[in-house]
Formats: structure tokens, C-alpha cells, sequence
């Protein structure tokens, strides 16, 4: 198993996949960790939430902290409180599924100074070529300086989840390698992981970077 | 890497439009569409374009007559209560003859209602959208591929119709993701504009734009003139999609997400042997009566599916010109239809009409 620290924060742009990403990461914690926590702190959109999956956190016994008002369609930037609860008690390994883009990273920004104090994270760019404001490598760079200028904190590695959705090919994983390659070379972050759909694992491990498959899949519409 | 793009139904919006040719974006954030103008926020600004948060949609609607009046392609978007605060603006672009195009992205009323997806705003949209009588182009899309196709086609339109499009999409079609083609948009050649206040340079006289006109006998032919305009586009600009309607003995009408829905319906219905198609109108306005009235030949019961408390159903009614029943399926208030609840309106129906099975 990818050698994950107490705190994964999880940012990108916006679609990138982060709570896709976010469930499975913490899915995958749980095997080894018994205090997993994940944590929605997505101020910028009210649809498609990690809460989405409460019931599997539930049945998992994986925490999950986030607002009140996330999936209720009271659609307002709130925050929950228990939130202080991942700096402060150093006894969770947990997921930060932050909202898209400079906007949603602000939010960590209130966290960094503890989360650089206690230097036990990772910061992960969630990457998707395939998406129309960062389908180069150039572009990505730029959305990932937004991100660290407004939450304060550098990354410290790429994940790259480049998809098409469900219509996504093996073909369509292994051309994004370049993508991710250019990427990491532009920002001399290491490629931590290349996630794929589940079905898509066998064809592309080994193949690609660190594959991680992800076999927990949100679609709730059609 | 590839050619296709993963796109939410708001970004495919804004950047066909922006491959439309269009550069100016007025608007005020409601969801769920917001998408549409943090999209152009970012991307306006890097090819020259103006992208502008008004003070309100009455304010940006207003910003888009203006740049309208100059012949220049410009837009704007919101959602349900937004669009009811541009109406005003809509008659004023419908009574200067303005070519624009407005996107509304429904959610759930009325009033300020909830964020989940609806059609509720048919009526609005497809029955004049203002005060006065004008009508706009009203275009209802069921896949991200087709909010991008759409929106071309609606600048299209609107240029060689003086008119305003409109994009009636809703919630869904507005969040969801999609691969498209980008590449696949074309773009057709700009239309002269010899209207446009794009100055006189004193070789010709003052264009006026302008919605005020105080001589009845005039305004009556500015009417006249504009209807006449409204035949051409009936008699042209129709499009719409059926789905197995070869035999069909059942038609469902529905539109944009609905139509998806009835789509997976159809094909279990057609499993256990019912006749059953799908009209799915892609102008609602103008209609596809015509569609309609032919598939009378094999039809002898229609259903509207809609995300309403049944305002389509109106016009599927005056088209088959009341010689074959029309029910309704429906939920609203954000809520969606299942293919299991058409499935067995379809099933209701072919029972009461004593088909097939």
C-alpha cells in the first residue's frame, strides 16, 4: 500500500475527481488504520459530496465530518466545526476532500499553520487531462499555483486521475501518461498515483505510475 | 491527448459559445448554472473577451441589449428566478429585434423553489418570456455534446433571426459530465448586420435600436413584420428526434432529461412487447407539431413526460389536435421521473388502449 501520511489532502480543479478519489483513499486507509476519518470541506459546490457515500462510511466505521448542509440543498459555503478535529487529534489518519480550484482551497488556509506545524501530511493535486481548463500541462501548472497561493500550503505530489467518466478506455489512461509525466516534470512533483476505474485496473497496472484502482464509483445521475 | 474533453453540461455552454465567436458574458451567479460564468470568468479575460458579474440579472440582461445593439455576440445565463428578473429585458431585446442568446439552466419553483432539477419554466420560455407578443428560439438539449451544439446553432439563429435563443436546459443536464467533441462544433459564416450601431463613420444615416414606438399604426406592423418572421422559422427551423416510432402505437413526448429517462423506458416497454416511441422535441419553440400530427397514422395514445405539473402537454395536445388521448408523467420540485415510473404509465396506457399484449 502507497505509504499515506496521517492527513491525505486531496485538491484540484473543480471535476477533477477529488471525492471519487477521496472515498477510495479513505476505503483503502480503513484496511490498515482504525481510526480513518474523511472529511468533506467542499465550500464551492453543493452537488456530488463525499456524504454521497455516508452509508458506506457508516458501514465502513469510517468518520466522516462535513457540514451540515452538504446534500440538504441549503446552498451556502458552510463549514462544520468538528473540522478542528483534524489537527487536533493526532490519533485519526484522515482524507481532506477540498472544493475545486483557489476558491474551494481557501478553506485550508484556517488549517495550514497547524498542518505545517505538525509536518505529517500530504498534499495531492488531483489532475485530469481530459478536462477542458487543464488539458495541458501548462494550464494544470497554473491551477495548481492558484491553489497553493490560496490555501498555503505546496503539494507535495500529483495523483493522476485523467477520465472521460464511464466512457473511459484503457487507451484514454495510458495516453494521459505523458499529460502526468509533463506535469510532474513542470512542477517536479512525483506522480503518486494513477487512478482508474476498477474495471480499467488489470489492463493499465504496471502500465502506469502507481496504479491505485477505484472501486468505489458515485454516479447518482445518469 | 485526446479529442474529446470531460465537460459538465455549464462548460460545454460556455465554451461553444466562446467558439461561437461570442466575447461578452454578463451575468449573476445562481446555481446551477454558476458553472457557466466562472468558466467564462477564467476564460474571457485571456482572449480578449469581457466577462462581467452585474449588480443583477436585471442589470446584465440590460448589458447584453447594449452589446446586442452593436451586432456583437454576446450572452448571458441563469437559472428559473434569475431568468423571471431578466423577462423584462427579453421583451425589450424582442421589441429592438436583438440577436442574443440566454441560458436557462431550470431548477425547482416556483419562487425562489430549490436547487434540484425541473421544466417547469416551459411556459415562460416557450409562451413569450416578457410581456408583449414575441416569441423566442427555444432550444432543449439532452446531452452535454448537444448543450454545445446548441449553443452554436443558438447564436446562429438569433444572428439570422434578430431574435433571442434560448438554452432551456435544467439542473441536470447543467451539472452532469459528459465527453464531447469540441472539434465536431462548426461554425457557420457571420451574417451582415447592417442594423448594428457600430458607428456611421458619415457614410450613412444614424442606425436606431431602440423598443419604443409610440404610432400604433407602426408598432402594429413592426408586429405584423415580426410574425412574419415567426412563420419562416416554423416553417424552417423545426428539430426534433424520434426514438422507434416506426409502429409506434404509444409516443411519449419529452424533452432534455426527461427524454433520457423515457429513452431506457421505451426499450424495456419495447422488451415486453409494447409498441412504443419517442418523440423528443429539440425546439420547443418553434414545436414540432407537424411530428406530432403525422405520427398520428400509428399512434393512438401519447404520454408527456416532463419535470412539471404538465406544461408541454399543452402542446402535444394542440398537435395531435385532440384525436388521440395525452397523458401526463411527471414529478416536480427538483425531482425526477424514473424509468420504472414511465415504464409502467406505459404499461397503464397500453392496457387502456387495448394493445398488443
Amino acid at each position: 500500500m502507497y505509504p499515506f501520511k496521517r492527513l491525505t489532502i486531496l485538491c484540484g480543479h473543480y471535476g477533477s475527481g477529488k471525492t471519487n478519489v477521496a472515498v477510495n483513499i479513505a476505503a483503502e486507509l480503513k484496511k490498515s488504520h482504525d481510526n480513518v476519518t474523511v472529511a468533506d470541506l467542499d465550500i464551492v459546490n453543493p452537488y456530488f459530496r463525499t456524504k454521497d457515500s455516508a452509508a458506506y462510511f457508516e458501514e465502513q466505521g469510517i468518520r466522516l465530518i462535513c457540514s451540515a448542509y452538504a446534500n440538504s440543498n441549503v446552498d451556502i459555503p458552510a463549514l462544520p466545526q468538528e473540522m478542528y478535529a483534524l489537527t487536533d487529534d493526532r490519533s485519526m489518519t484522515a482524507v481532506l476532500d477540498i472544493g475545486g480550484d483557489d476558491r474551494g482551497a481557501l478553506v485550508l488556509g484556517r488549517l495550514a499553520p497547524k498542518i505545517l506545524l505538525e509536518n505529517d501530511y500530504e498534499m495531492l493535486m488531483v489532475i485530469n487531462g481530459y478536462r477542458p481548463l487543464t488539458r495541458d500541462a501548462a494550464s494544470t501548472i497554473e491551477v495548481l499555483r492558484e491553489i497553493e497561493y490560496a490555501g498555503g500550503i505546496r503539494f507535495t505530489g500529483l495523483v493522476n486521475n485523467s477520465n472521460l467518466g464511464a466512457m473511459t478506455t484503457v487507451e484514454d489512461v495510458l495516453a494521459s501518461r505523458d499529460y502526468a509525466e509533463e506535469v510532474s516534470g513542470l512542477s517536479g512533483l512525483p506522480v503518486v498515483m494513477t487512478t482508474v476505474r476498477q474495471e480499467l485496473y488489470p489492463a493499465v497496472v504496471g502500465k502506469v505510475p502507481n496504479a491505485f484502482p477505484l472501486g468505489l464509483q458515485k454516479n447518482k445521475y445518469l | 491527448m485526446a479529442d474529446k474533453v470531460l465537460m459538465k453540461g455549464n462548460e460545454a455552454i460556455a465554451e461553444a459559445a466562446i467558439i461561437a465567436g461570442c466575447r461578452h458574458y454578463f451575468g449573476y451567479p445562481i446555481t446551477p448554472q454558476t458553472e457557466i460564468a466562472a468558466y467564462m470568468a477564467k476564460r474571457l479575460p485571456k482572449i480578449g473577451g469581457v466577462f462581467l458579474q452585474a449588480e443583477s440579472e436585471v442589470a446584465a440582461i440590460n448589458m447584453v441589449y447594449g452589446v446586442a445593439s452593436t451586432g456583437t455576440r454576446v450572452m448571458t445565463s441563469s437559472s428559473s428566478p434569475g431568468i423571471s428578473l431578466k423577462s423584462e429585458g427579453l421583451s425589450y431585446l424582442a421589441g429592438a429585434d436583438l440577436p442574443s442568446l440566454v441560458v436557462n439552466v431550470q431548477r425547482g419553483g416556483p419562487g425562489l423553489g430549490g436547487i434540484q432539477p425541473s421544466q417547469a419554466d416551459y411556459f415562460q420560455a416557450t409562451k413569450g418570456g416578457g410581456h408583449g407578443d414575441f416569441h423566442m428560439i427555444v432550444l432543449a438539449p439532452s446531452s452535454v455534446q448537444e448543450m454545445a451544439e446548441l449553443t452554436v446553432h443558438g447564436f446562429e439563429l438569433a444572428d439570422k433571426y434578430r431574435m433571442t435563443s434560448m438554452i432551456l436546459a435544467d439542473g441536470t443536464m447543467g451539472q452532469m459530465m459528459e465527453p464531447v467533441a469540441l472539434d465536431a462544433l462548426k461554425v457557420g459564416e457571420p451574417v451582415e448586420k447592417p442594423w448594428a450601431t457600430t458607428g456611421t463613420k458619415l457614410e450613412r444615416v444614424h442606425n436606431i435600436v431602440n423598443s419604443l414606438s409610440l404610432v400604433p399604426e407602426e408598432l402594429e406592423e413592426l408586429n405584423f413584420a415580426r410574425y412574419e418572421r415567426y412563420k419562416v422559422i416554423e416553417e424552417n427551423e423545426v428539430m426534433y428526434e424520434t426514438y422507434r416510432m416506426e409502429d409506434a402505437e404509444i409516443c411519449i413526448a419529452a424533452f432534455g432529461i426527461a427524454s433520457r429517462v423515457s429513452r431506457n423506458a421505451v426499450d424495456a416497454a419495447r422488451e415486453m412487447g409494447i409498441k412504443v416511441g419517442m418523440i423528443r422535441p429539440i425546439t420547443l419553440w418553434p414545436f414540432p407539431k407537424k411530428a406530432f400530427k403525422d405520427s398520428l397514422a400509428t399512434c393512438k395514445a401519447y404520454i408527456s413526460v416532463e419535470l412539471s405539473m404538465g406544461q408541454m402537454i399543452e402542446d402535444v395536445m394542440l398537435a395531435t389536435e385532440g384525436k388521440a388521448p395525452v397523458t401526463l408523467c411527471n414529478r416536480v420540485g427538483g425531482m425526477i421521473p424514473s424509468p420504472e415510473q414511465v415504464l409502467e404509465s406505459i404499461k397503464e396506457t397500453a392496457a387502456r388502449i387495448g394493445g398488443n399484449n
